[in-house]
């Protein structure tokens, strides 16, 4: 009995020593199991999961370059980039999000705009980078939350380079400004170079020059953890800066001219027969532009955009207007250079000129005419009917050539953007846009620069310069030079300079003479703006309104007002050598000699006397449309 | 295992360690491997938890106590143990029951019990209890055990199985589980009786699949596959792969794991802190780590199969097996060859629940080897 149990206890034992070894065989298996599953992870794919390991940690950012800085011809900045401070909330230390909000807002205003810009970017932020609550503290706000900052955990006031244009509403549609990228522009551009950047030109040199003022992105590798919090920054490619620019711009001139102006519609632009350079370019009402850069609430924007007199709009370029009387200097130089009249050769006014078979009457604005005229006096007089008989004698065709080579009809490829390029009317325009034939009496009114003839003032301008300079056509630029840095030389643009077909010194003469005499013989038109420091040329004109307010309800007064023609005047100084050439719109003006040519003259002495414009009141200062 | 080695070391202990290592019931083999293990782990735990001194600290005080907790339970003979097994058994059980009706909750799961002055988890005592009910009952019993005792044994595994999946916890369940099951098939359990079970798992499967919800199964599916789950269970699965194999043969070195430094690795110094020693000491670590464990192991399942009574023998190879069980669920949950489940490296990874009834185990198992010699040796 007790050896049986003692057999079956050894039998037991026996037994278990069996199992334990099998179990002791499985755990060996597999564990090699495992170790065989580690030499696949660890050799056979090790590289694979190094790469991991590196994208894991790895992070490529983005560093947006500087925006190139803009200067007048005198070093005056136009466009500059400062800091501007935002409060920001880091969500991973706050603990009540909204009630820390509500406690800020008793420190510094937040609107409904505010908020709902932070609900937008909260859930696009990491925990731990700051969502801006309020965007451009002022020194009182910020004075503010320095005292009371530490109340605040999380909150702090993050500072970034923000665009800001010094000299405010003068530049607003030549500079024009910056503002967030949006899904079009977005279409557009090379995402990876503006990786970093939030702004991109929306008007005028900045939207031009976009491509030099941005500069490029540059990279930084970043080690991050799994929060993406960067520890440790590597090897950077740092961002190339954009270009700052040197215009021609001449911010004193630039002044002048907007207080010459004053609070009346229209634009002055001031080119420098030479270079081509833009002395000065307003176009008036202006707007200021620095709301825009931070973005400009739907309010404001509505205000500018509704307003009646359409400050948002740059008259300078895009202001496409009849040029009236401004153009017939330019006809007549047509009629020299196309042999079909001579400078000496009269032609009859009698206050109205008729086609031969036609009973309609092409009246002079002189209504008992001006008898037998010349060129020279056709000019200065301004006669109507000598160019109606003129433009007849050459047709619609060799007018429209010599118009051509002034660059009317076209964009003048200044470096602005939106320039717009008037409208030159030919049979062929005709026939395309309106599906009409060409009446002969049609080239009649394009020879005193009315009916469908359109060209916005910097065309004017750049045309006259090229009568200025004795005949040859300088496309107009805006940027003198540029730099890649503050110590880099300047690299000046080039100008492109296309001669006019007719180079008889005789030909520019006759005109240069007219037009000396608009202003400085006894029967111009201009004469009013005579001056013994130096002796100016022009061409005064009256253009007819027919484009006001077709779907527009105005009441009558300012119907009336509305519709009084616009005054121009074209005019360069001094005849001897001529440094500057302006073209002056004054929106329903009434006569060019009244109106628009006292705007050249100030804005002439302003250039080669340095005589200051008195400004009238302080609507005029740099900060107020 | 080789019987030579062992009588080896016994040879060696008789000559030289006759007197007080015995006399404290020390297997001085087996402190020298957790002593070595616990040093391991614990720099590694400098490293996992972003060289902290004070959790390695904590952790170094835990393992201190655990240890003192060790050699005090192996001051108990086997037969103390074994005339507290059925009331420690059913001790857990009741606990376990009283954990579903008044336990606290602690991530979605009822596993803790407040008693006022300590919180426990009573499923773990059951990885002790269990074994010991079973060796108890089973050494009662003439072995192989017949078919009766298989079913017995069968709701005295399931019982205390089924309360611990209920809490839920898995990685437990299965712990106990699988300890109890160890014990079944050490006692002898018959070939027979092991292929039916076998083929009766494989009927019940299917069976229980077309029983479940549709949502149940898609539990089952995401619990079988993490990938299909990457920001879950997926993302922890995804983050140890690339630590470990972007470890390569050499590591990146201690300290210098990206993956773990970087805070990519989740639970790095608790669950998946074998994540980290993969990444910083590479396959050379590892298996080093891993010669250490199955010496750890083969020394377990020594003192088994040279234990004087069946009790004695079923308990410490049940004891060894679940310290297998933790290493191998944890290895392969990080490895990703099994599904993510709660089981951390048995003595490395930081807490100290699982530690203790580790230790206590090896305390046992230290009991058991210096009766036996005290035996001999009389």
């Amino acid at each position: 009995m007790l050896e049986t149990m003692f057999e079956d206890r050894r039998g037991e034992k026996r037994l278990f020593r069996g199992r334990a070894i099998l179990l002791a065989v499985l755990v060996v298996l597999s564990l090699a199991l495992i170790a065989a599953r580690l030499f696949q992870l660890q050799v056979v794919r090790h590289e694979h999961f190094t790469t991991l390991s590196d994208d894991n940690r790895i992070k490529i950012q983005p560093m947006p370059p500087t925006r190139g800085l803009i200067y007048d011809r005198n070093g005056v900045l136009l466009a500059d980039n400062v800091p501007s401070y935002a409060l920001t909330i880091e969500p991973e230390k706050v603990e009540d999000i909204d009630a820390t909000i509500a406690e800020l807002s008793e420190l510094v205003p937040i609107s409904e705009l505010d908020l709902e810009r932070f609900e937008r970017l909260l859930p696009q932020r990491r925990r731990f980078e700051g969502v801006p609550i309020r965007l451009d503290l002022n020194h009182v706000e910020r004075a503010r939350f320095a005292v009371q900052g530490h109340r605040f955990p999380g909150v702090e006031i993050a500072a970034e380079l923000s665009r800001y244009y010094p000299e405010g509403a003068y530049t607003s549609h030549l500079v024009g400004y910056v503002g967030r990228i949006n899904e079009q522009e977005l279409e557009q551009i090379d995402r990876s170079d503006y990786a970093g950047s939030n702004h991109i030109g929306k008007v005028g040199v900045e939207k031009y020059h976009e491509q030099w003022l941005h500069g490029h992105v540059g990279y930084q590798q970043a080690v991050v953890n799994a929060r993406g919090r960067v520890l440790e920054r590597r090897e950077q490619k740092t961002p190339v800066p954009g270009r700052d620019l040197h215009l021609f711009l001449d911010m004193d001139l630039q002044r002048d001219a907007a207080a010459a102006l004053g609070d009346r519609r229209g634009a002055v632009v001031a080119i420098d027969p030479e270079t081509g350079g833009v002395l000065a370019m307003v176009s008036s009402p202006r707007y200021d532009p620095n709301p825009f850069v931070g973005g400009i609430g739907y309010k404001a924007y509505a205000e500018l955009r509704d307003d009646i007199d359409r400050p948002l709009y740059d008259r300078a370029v895009r202001g496409q207007y009849p040029p009236g009387s401004t153009v017939k200097p330019f006809i007549a130089l047509a009629g020299l250079a196309t042999g079909v009249t001579t400078a000496s050769q009269g032609k009859y006014c009698g206050g109205y000129f008729q086609l031969p078979g036609h009973s309609h009457r092409y009246r002079c604005w002189r209504r008992g005419g001006h008898g037998s005229l010349a060129m020279e006096d056709a000019i200065v007089q301004s006669c109507d009917v000598y160019f109606y008989r003129l433009a007849h004698d050459m047709g619609i065709d060799r007018l429209d050539d010599l118009l051509a080579e002034f660059n009317f009809g076209r964009p003048t490829g200044a470096d602005i953007a939106g320039e717009l390029g008037g409208l030159l009317p030919s049979p062929e325009w005709k026939q395309r846009v309106r599906n009409r034939p060409w009446f002969p009496g049609e080239t009649l009114i394009v020879g005193i620069g009315q009916g469908a003839f359109l060209a916005t003032p910097l065309q004017l301008a750049a045309a006259t310069a090229a009568i200025a300079n004795g005949g040859t056509f300088i496309q107009p630029r805006i940027v003198s030079a540029t730099r890649a840095s503050l110590g880099a030389p300047l690299e000046p643009t080039q100008a492109q300079r296309r001669p006019i077909p007719d180079q008889d010194p005789a030909h520019w003469q006759t005109i240069l003479d007219a037009m000396t005499n608009v202003v400085e013989g006894r029967r111009g038109t201009a004469g009013r703006i005579r001056t013994d420091a130096y002796r100016i040329a022009g061409k005064t004109g009256t253009s007819q309104v027919f484009t006001v307010g077709q779907n527009e309800t105005y009441n009558e007064a300012e119907v009336a007002e509305r519709m009084r023609d616009h005054a121009l005047f074209v005019g360069f100084a001094p005849i001897e050598e001529p440094r500057i050439a302006v073209a002056v719109i004054v929106e329903n003006g009434g006569h060019g000699g009244a109106t628009a040519a006292p705007i050249a003259r100030a804005v002439m002495d302003s250039w080669l006397l340095d005589q200051r414009v008195q400004v009238a009141d302080d609507a005029d200062d740099g900060n107020s449309p | 295992m080789s019987k030579q080695a062992n009588v080896d070391i016994e040879a060696g202990h008789d000559a030289l360690d006759r007197g007080w290592l015995i006399r404290l019931h020390i297997d001085l083999p087996l402190l020298l491997l957790l002593l070595l293990v616990s040093a391991f782990g614990l720099l590694m735990l400098y490293s996992a938890t972003g060289q902290s001194v004070v959790q390695v600290e904590r952790q170094a005080i835990r393992l201190g106590l655990a240890l003192v907790l060790m050699l005090g339970i192996a001051q108990l003979s086997p037969a103390v143990l074994r005339q507290w097994s059925v009331p420690l058994y059913l001790i857990g059980l009741a606990l376990l029951a009283a954990v579903l009706l008044f336990g606290d909750q602690s991530k979605g799961a009822q596993r803790w019990l407040d008693l006022g002055f300590l919180r426990f988890q009573p499923s773990e005592m059951l990885k002790l209890a269990l074994p010991m009910m079973l060796a108890w009952y089973l050494s009662l019993r003439t072995l192989p055990p017949r078919l009766l005792d298989i079913v017995v044994a069968g709701l005295l595994i399931g019982l205390p199985v089924l309360l611990i999946f209920k809490q839920p916890d898995l990685g437990t369940a299965l712990l106990v589980g699988s300890a109890g099951v160890a014990t079944l098939f050490l006692s002898g359990l018959r070939w027979r009786f092991i292929l039916s079970l076998v083929v009766l798992a494989g009927v019940a499967a299917p069976l229980l699949w077309s029983l479940m919800h549709d949502y149940q199964r898609q539990r089952v599916l995401t619990f079988l596959d993490p990938g299909s789950d990457p920001l879950g269970a997926g993302y922890h699965i995804i983050q140890s792969q690339i630590a470990i194999g972007s470890g390569g043969i050499h590591g990146k070195g201690w300290l210098q794991g990206t993956q773990s430094q970087l805070e990519f690795l989740p639970e790095r110094s608790t669950d998946f802190i074998f994540a980290v020693i993969g990444e910083e000491l590479g396959l050379s670590g590892i298996i080093v780590l891993m010669l250490l464990y199955l010496a750890v192991i083969l020394r377990g399942f020594g003192i088994a199969a040279q234990a004087q009574d069946a009790y004695s023998r079923l308990l410490a190879g049940s004891i060894t097996m679940v310290f297998f069980v933790y290493l191998f669920v944890n290895m392969g949950m990080v490895t990703g060859l099994l599904p993510v489940v709660g089981v951390p490296l048995p003595l490395i990874s930081y807490g100290g629940t699982s530690l203790v009834t580790l230790m206590l185990g090896f305390g046992i198992l230290m009991s058991i080897q210096t009766r036996r010699k005290l035996l001999q040796a009389e």
